[in-house]
């Protein structure tokens, strides 16, 4: 925990990332914060996890089934929350010229 | 006759019996939630003409006939809205039912309004719900817990006969604990999550708010099983829980885990959960100490897998299929910065940032791949523990209700309240709080038992035991 907890995370490059537009006073709200979760979280290097195999003994087997047409939402329904949509579709800004 | 601080089993009476009719149930429900609920704020949203209609259809002779069930705002109903307590979906309108609602429609049950929660369910006060906090039943200047705040402020005010929530690091157990009311997290996979807003899919859990251990038995009887719309929903069969639960402790083995009694803890809350292993000790139960070494790391690992999830479930809010849309975008990139930017909250916002950087190239293994693996030692703490003893005993929150705006400064703190029920998420097992006492204060204290995977026929007798023998669930609050 000797690093300053403000250096542990770039917010600005990691809220860009996750497509977030965040204001310059969070981003100096969230650098604090988000250190200090960081430090806290750090004490999991402490832990000894070299015998410790990355899923376990997962019980959750793959469920497979036929890939079939089955009764879903129709088209209206689906847009029926859609903020901007035309001719049954989303409508989005341009994104090729 | 007022029926509002009646048990479902005593209301479904009422009923069969012609006493009541559902309609006059929903309106005396109705004029409760007018009585208290612009102090407590449990409510979202709640269209009394609609509970009526659906009332007046109820057919009484089904498992849950005319009974009213609130849900939280983060499962859809079809034609309600589910805004998540998120401002990104004002507006929404839910297309479809989530399973666990046409199981509860198929039982008969009336829906019965929406009730508040921490924005996408992080949280752990209902604080960072977009719509306003809600106030504890017991201390309207406290918060009821979260992130199913509404959910258990509304069962514990009588307000609701029971109501639905979720579970993704204690959201239904610790709000539970908080109000004095049963909050039960059933084993992940046993109840579907087809049509819950996901926050973190590999612990997320629907679960149920009752006045009694009874009532979470025979809820849970109806929304379990599995689902062919939820892969993750297992294919067992349904054991009858209200079958079970008369059967007492005598013999069974109850293990107490020593890291759960540890400094920090409040002397009221531990001195409560003490006398109720007494009681079961005089029940007839063996009272087991055991170990469950790597519990300190719980709270850790959890902020690492659930944020890494949610910034990947949340992903899908970005104004393009549902939801708020940015105004005016300038391209596609600025239309999700700003669409994000102004429909989510703080705490969103934290843990999606979060999420993304220990999922980020340099910082996978170091944290995502780490915390998995204490996951995995998490669960064999779980599993050596279980062969030694059938349930265990822990207290469900380390304090009472804490007052509003006392931790929203500092989200570690926040985290912190979840320090006891954030394992069994981890582990995938299940556990319940029921109410064991009050503080000098006349806050609600709450014991947690935990069972292992899909144990919860003895988890629930357990409980049922306790609560049996002692008064604190036939308290009501001074509303």
């Amino acid at each position: 925990m000797a690093e300053p907890s403000s250096d542990r995370i770039d917010v600005t490059y990691v809220a860009d990332l996750a497509r977030l537009r965040l204001s310059p006073e969070e981003i100096v709200v969230f650098q604090k914060q988000l250190g200090d979760v960081l430090g806290y979280v750090s004490q999991l290097a402490e832990v000894d996890v070299s015998h410790v195999s990355l899923l376990g003994d997962a019980d959750l087997k793959n469920r497979l089934r036929l890939d079939e047409v089955r009764p879903s939402l129709p088209v209206t329904e689906a847009l029926s929350n859609a903020p901007k949509q035309d001719n049954n579709l989303f409508v989005v800004p341009k994104m090729v010229e | 006759m007022d029926t509002t601080s009646l048990t479902i089993p005593e209301l479904r009476q009422k009923l069969s019996s012609g006493a009541i009719r559902p309609r006059e149930v929903v309106d005396q429900l109705a004029t409760r939630v007018a009585d208290v609920d612009p102090k407590l704020r449990a409510y979202l949203q709640l269209d009394v003409e609609k509970a009526r209609t659906a009332a007046d259809a109820a057919d009484i002779t089904k498992p849950l006939g005319g009974v009213p069930i609130a849900i939280k705002d983060v499962i859809n109903v079809q034609g309600d809205p589910c805004t998540c307590a998120s401002k990104i979906l004002d507006g929404y309108i839910a297309p479809y039912d989530a399973t666990v609602i046409t199981k509860l429609r198929e039982a008969g049950a009336v829906l019965f309004g929406r009730t508040n929660m921490d924005e996408f369910a992080m949280g752990s006060s209902t604080e960072n719900s977009s719509w306003g906090s809600t106030r504890n039943p017991w201390d309207l200047d406290r918060i009821p817990g979260g992130s199913s705040g509404g959910s258990a402020a509304a069962v514990g005010g009588h307000e609701a006969f029971a109501a639905l929530g979720t579970d993704t690091g204690g959201s239904i157990r610790q709000p539970a604990a908080l109000c004095s009311c049963v909050g039960l997290k059933p084993t992940y996979g046993r109840v579907s999550r087809y049509g819950l807003t996901a926050f973190a899919s590999s612990l997320d859990q629907i679960g149920t708010f009752t006045k009694t251990v009874e009532e979470a038995a025979l809820l849970l009887e109806i929304i379990a099983g599995h689902d062919p719309r939820d892969n993750t929903s297992i294919d067992r069969p349904v054991p009858k829980y209200t079958q079970s639960l008369h059967q007492g402790v005598k013999g069974l083995r109850l293990g107490v885990p020593k890291e759960y009694f540890i400094k920090g803890i409040d002397p009221e809350v531990e001195k409560a959960v003490r006398d109720a292993i007494d009681e079961y000790k005089k029940q007839g139960a063996e009272i087991v100490e055991v170990s469950l070494p790597h519990t300190q790391y719980a709270v850790a690992v959890y902020y690492i897998i659930a944020t890494a999830e949610c910034s990947a479930n949340l992903a899908r809010f970005d104004g393009v299929r549902y939801g708020k849309r940015a105004q005016n975008p300038k391209d596609i990139l600025d239309m999700y910065g700003r669409t994000r930017a102004e429909g989510f909250g703080a705490e969103v916002k934290r843990r999606i940032i979060l999420g993304t950087y220990v999922l980020s190239s340099g910082y996978y293994d170091a944290y995502y791949n780490r915390a998995q693996k204490v996951r995995q030692l998490i669960g064999g703490d779980f599993r050596l523990a279980f062969e030694k003893c059938d349930a265990l005993l822990t207290p469900t929150s380390p304090t009472a209700a804490f007052k509003i705006g006392e931790r929203t400064a500092d989200p570690l703190q926040m985290y912190l309240a979840d320090i006891f029920t954030i394992a069994v998420n981890l582990a995938g097992i299940c556990g319940v709080s029921i109410p064991c006492g009050f503080t000098t204060n006349k806050l609600p204290i709450g014991l947690q038992i935990i069972g292992p995977k899909w144990g919860e026929e003895t988890m629930l007798r357990v409980a049922h035991a306790y609560e049996q023998a002692t008064p604190w669930h036939k308290e009501k609050p001074p509303l």
